[in-house]
């Protein structure tokens, strides 16, 4: 936990943020402001699955689960709403969160009394149980069309209908804000705290006369209300929700999202969301190969940047006071052409093998990095592979430079520490 | 209704046996390395895939082998060169990495054939009937798949109980430094481990991709219910294992077999159903219907019942 | 072997710790054979013994790490044999670890604070700010000053050096108020002048407490305790003020040898 986010500045910060988001250039229209409302969901989705693997080490593979009872809780609270309750639509993801929460309990009853490896079993074999389930009850889960509802149907709350984009985004961001302040200040109580000691040390907790599973059970039911809150705004901006919401491709997402985000850091966690939600959305529009990028990058991460995007800021933050970041800096320059080629020989590659598998109908023609190619002739395979060799021994050439640099400045920071 | 009975106990068996084949590879791995590969169910596609491709290369007995061979090839270069980068960082991280992995070779497989199934229909050489029951024939493969992981099972036990390699592997588990001090190559150990294990899914492929539809969405319906098996007989038994599997395999063909639903009971026995339509429509499920949820609801029981499963060895 | 009882006293103390019988098994191999203790309240206790005589093992059975094959167990005349180990901590029993058992990503002042926090009945409260509660403050300043740490409050436990982490180590122990400690080997590894601090350290923190402590420092031993046992192969050969130990031909011939402790 960062000490500076814990000052009122910060939060007044990114109150701001959000505030004025919406109208930043780029991001007024509304397909803007929609990827914005994505973004916002995912992160209190992101926040919560944050509490329960980096600050408690409970790693979950069916998180989605309550992130999708609580979608679902949410969007038939909104239907009986359009039938005439007067709830206003502010308050509907609060059903979502409600129920969340009471099936963190139920299922958390049963799943925390492990932890490590079978607890992530175990939240395997309860997700898919779940997500087999909604296809047999349609009530619930509406079938295969799922279940839907209208926002603007409702009293109309201070004025608004929330018929527009903008309002929603709004909305979630207030949410948003709300859930980042709870679960902040849920850390800070002893249960919170405990939370740490647990994730680092669950054996030195029973001496200290706590049990374990008990903090891994209330963190658990906890970080569940919190996805079902994410689950009911999600319920709101799509106004359908389907059983892709409790599946493990969802999970599996808010899994990719924190972790390459940062799973120690508070920030991580929406870092990770906006970056992934960014990528699903825009990258899937050029690529058909996207998901083999997002599992590389990964992976990648998993193995060399084990503090993910806010970890790897933070240690370029502290590089800046260093008197080596000038070489640290020269090393960049140096290395980003040969990394440039190396990652466009190597995507060239990927997309035309795509193109010839899953599109054979497209025809054999494509343009890529502005390059028309044949992908039926051997050339433009020989040309990336080349491209793709050469940039990656240029790259082992110049690694040593680089590691080089960064131990300049391990030492200076260690010599202040 | 003998003849289902009859069938469904052979079709249910070989079912669980191909949860065997992939479940006891994927024990190997954790039990002597400590590492839960979630990218076990990919290469076991893998092989399905590669032994189709070879298969029509070279004919089908010798991508029996080779295409086994192959996925033990990946599997030494995954731990060579991936996961031995990570295991100092930790089982979350060891855990973490093979879930990236099994999305990145399921893109792959779609890279290089495609995202439609492929048809994968047994070949020729094996296309006979084994013998017949009640006027049925019983095809020839499935008894070649009961052999082979009859075969897998004698390897496996062999390989745990009597050979000094698996000694030293166990030994090198929780003592890897002093392992290491006697002389033993740990680092080459592990990828041994891992050759076999993915060897093990990559033959568990070959054969199971004629009992599957071989298409890019197979690691990811087979393999949750491979991981509840090994939770249910216990993490790092293998005999557990086996037990879950055939359990799994055998009640979940039968209910396949079974077109009743509770409601059917109730009306059976002379009770009136319950008002409320959800209430309705759960008892209503045929038990066929509901067969997918089989291995999940076992799951909850067992944790309910006997968190550490039927005959578990290991804590987390 | 002789009842571990310590010459008569003029009036009999409560006894902090008894073990009765216990013995403790690994499959077919017992380790523990029947060792019986009873520790009045207030004694520094050492237990002394060769290497694989089952000293860690009588810890963690008190502490409840692991349960005895058979036996009774009792803090404070109450039974504890078998109970978990944070049952056992809320009963008044802390423990020290041999091998360094802290919280690496908390800080100093927070690893300390985590000793606190049941003992001054907190519970599973997830309502009030930690930073707030002012009596767990100030006892977690306090202990912190005694193991002399305060200057590293907060630093992350993980990058302190051995020494430190072994004070931090003592300091979750005794940060609780626990009438009973354990300490397991608390000067392993330690050089000449930070053993002379962890001894004075733990001479003033367990003041009015009962320490049982498993060392193979003799110099620490003898400085430091009131009765001393010797365990060997899961078993109490002898248990005696110090200077009886001392003398105790068996304890020299099995442990101490003959060339001076």
């Amino acid at each position: 936990m960062t000490k500076g986010a814990t000052r009122p500045a910060w939060w007044v910060g990114a109150a701001a943020l959000l505030a004025v988001l919406p109208w930043v250039p780029g991001l007024q229209s509304d397909f803007g402001r929609s990827l914005l409302s994505q973004m916002g969901i995912a992160a209190v989705f992101a926040l919560s699955y944050n509490l329960l693997l980096g600050q408690t080490g409970l790693l979950s593979f069916g998180h989605a689960v309550y992130f999708g009872l609580g979608g679902y809780a949410a969007i038939h609270l909104l239907r009986a709403v359009n039938g005439g309750w007067p709830i206003p639509v502010p308050l509907v993801p609060l059903a979502g969160a409600a129920a969340g929460l009471g099936f963190g309990i139920v299922f958390g009853a049963l799943t925390t009394r492990r932890g490590g490896t079978i607890f992530a079993l175990i939240t395997l074999g309860v997700g898919e149980l779940v997500r087999a389930a909604s296809l047999m009850l349609p009530s619930f889960f509406g079938g295969e069309e799922g279940v839907t509802a209208s926002r603007t149907e409702a009293p109309r709350w201070l004025g608004l209908d929330f018929g527009s984009q903008l309002q929603v985004y709004y909305l979630i961001a207030a949410w948003l804000f709300v859930a980042a302040i709870l679960i902040h200040a849920f850390m800070r109580t002893p249960v919170g705290r405990l939370c740490n000691a647990v994730r680092d040390n669950p054996e030195r907790v029973e001496f200290v006369g706590y049990d374990p599973r008990r903090v891994r059970f209330i963190a658990f039911s906890v970080a569940a209300a919190f996805a079902g809150l994410a689950g009911g705004l999600h319920a709101i901006n799509y106004e359908i929700v389907t059983g892709e919401a409790v599946g493990a491709t969802r999970s599996g997402a808010v899994l990719l999202m924190v972790y390459i985000g940062g799973v120690h850091h508070f920030v991580g966690a929406v870092l990770g969301a906006a970056a992934i939600t960014w990528l699903q959305v825009s990258l899937s529009d050029y690529t058909s190969a996207w998901l083999l990028y997002l599992g590389l990058i990964f992976m990648g991460m998993v193995a060399f940047v084990p503090g993910g995007l806010a970890g790897l800021a933070m240690i370029h933050l502290s590089a800046l006071r260093t008197r080596a970041v000038a070489a640290i800096a020269r090393s960049y320059l140096l290395a980003l052409p040969f990394a440039l080629a190396t990652l466009a020989g190597a995507a060239t590659l990927i997309e035309i093998a795509y193109r010839r598998s899953t599109q054979p109908e497209a025809g054999a023609l494509m343009t890529l990095f502005w390059i028309p190619m044949d992908t039926a002739k051997p050339w433009p395979w020989i040309g990336a592979a080349g491209v793709l060799a050469l940039g990656a021994a240029a790259l082992a050439r110049i690694r040593p430079r680089v590691a080089a640099a960064w131990e300049r400045a391990a030492e200076e920071i260690h010599a202040h520490a | 209704m003998r003849e289902i009975v009859v069938f469904s106990l052979l079709n249910g068996a070989v079912y669980g046996l191909l949860l065997f084949m992939l479940s006891s590879g994927l024990t190997l791995i954790f039990s002597m390395m400590g590492v839960l590969n979630f990218a076990h169910a990919s290469v076991f596609m893998l092989g399905a895939y590669l032994s189709w491709q070879i298969s029509r290369w070279i004919g089908f007995w010798p991508a029996l082998v080779v295409a086994p061979l192959l996925c033990g090839l990946v599997g030494a270069a995954i731990e060579r060169y991936g996961l031995a980068r990570v295991h100092r960082l930790g089982h979350v991280a060891e855990i973490l990495f093979t879930f990236g992995l099994a999305y990145v070779i399921g893109e792959l497989v779609i890279m290089a054939w495609g995202r439609n199934p492929i048809e994968n229909r047994v070949p020729a050489s094996i296309d006979f009937a084994a013998f017949r029951i009640y006027g049925t024939s019983y095809p020839f493969y499935k008894v070649l798949m009961t052999m082979i992981s009859v075969g897998m099972f004698a390897f496996l036990w062999l390989a745990f109980k009597r050979t000094r390699v698996g000694l030293v592997i166990q030994a090198a588990l929780t003592h890897p430094r002093m392992v290491s001090a006697l002389g033993h190559d740990v680092p080459r150990l592990f990828v041994l481990v891992f050759a076999i294990g993915s060897a093990l899914a990559g033959l568990a492929g070959v054969i199971g991709g004629f009992a599957l539809l071989t298409e890019p969405n197979m690691a990811a319906a087979l393999g949750p219910i491979v991981f509840v098996v090994i939770v249910v007989g216990g993490l790092g038994s293998i005999p557990g294992a086996f037990i879950a599997s055939m359990l799994i395999g055998v009640v979940q063909t039968f209910a396949v077999a079974v077109d009743y639903s509770l409601a059917d009971l109730l009306r059976a026995l002379g009770m009136g159903l319950p008002p409320g339509s959800a209430l309705r429509e759960m008892l209503a499920i045929k038990l066929s219907q509901a067969a997918p949820l089989i291995p999940y609801l076992l799951l909850v029981l067992m944790l309910i019942v006997r968190p550490r499963g039927l005959m578990g060895t290991r804590d987390t | 072997m002789p009842s571990a009882l310590a010459a008569p006293r003029p009036e009999p103390a409560p006894v902090a710790l008894e073990l009765s019988g216990v013995h403790k098994s690994f499959g077919a191999t017992p380790i523990i054979r029947g060792v019986s203790l009873a520790i009045p309240r207030g004694e520094r206790h050492a237990i002394i013994g060769p290497n694989g005589a089952g000293k860690s093992t009588l810890f963690n059975l008190v502490s409840g790490r692991i349960a005895p094959t058979r036996g009774s167990i009792r803090l404070e005349g109450a039974e504890i044999a078998g109970e978990a180990p944070y049952r056992i901590a809320r009963r008044g029993l802390s423990r020290s670890f041999q091998v360094t058992n802290i919280f690496p990503r908390l800080t100093v002042y927070e690893n300390v604070r985590c000793g606190v926090l049941w003992p001054l009945g907190c519970g599973y409260d997830f309502l009030r700010r930690c930073d707030r509660l002012r009596d767990v403050a100030e006892r977690a300043e306090r202990v912190l000053g005694q193991i002399r740490l305060a200057d590293r409050r907060d630093t992350l436990a993980g990058v302190l050096t051995y020494a430190e982490q072994r004070a931090l180590e003592i300091g979750i122990a005794i940060a609780g108020d626990a009438r009973v400690i354990l300490l397991d080997e608390p000067t392993a590894g330690m050089s000449r002048h930070e053993t002379e601090n962890a001894v004075e350290l733990i001479r003033s923190v367990t003041e009015g407490r009962t320490l049982v402590m498993v060392e193979h420092d003799m110099g620490v031993v003898f400085g430091l305790a009131d009765r001393i046992s010797v365990l060997v192969y899961g078993e109490i050969v002898a248990s005696d003020a110090p200077a009886r130990i001392r003398e105790n031909e068996a304890v020299r011939a099995a442990y101490l040898g003959d060339a001076d402790a």
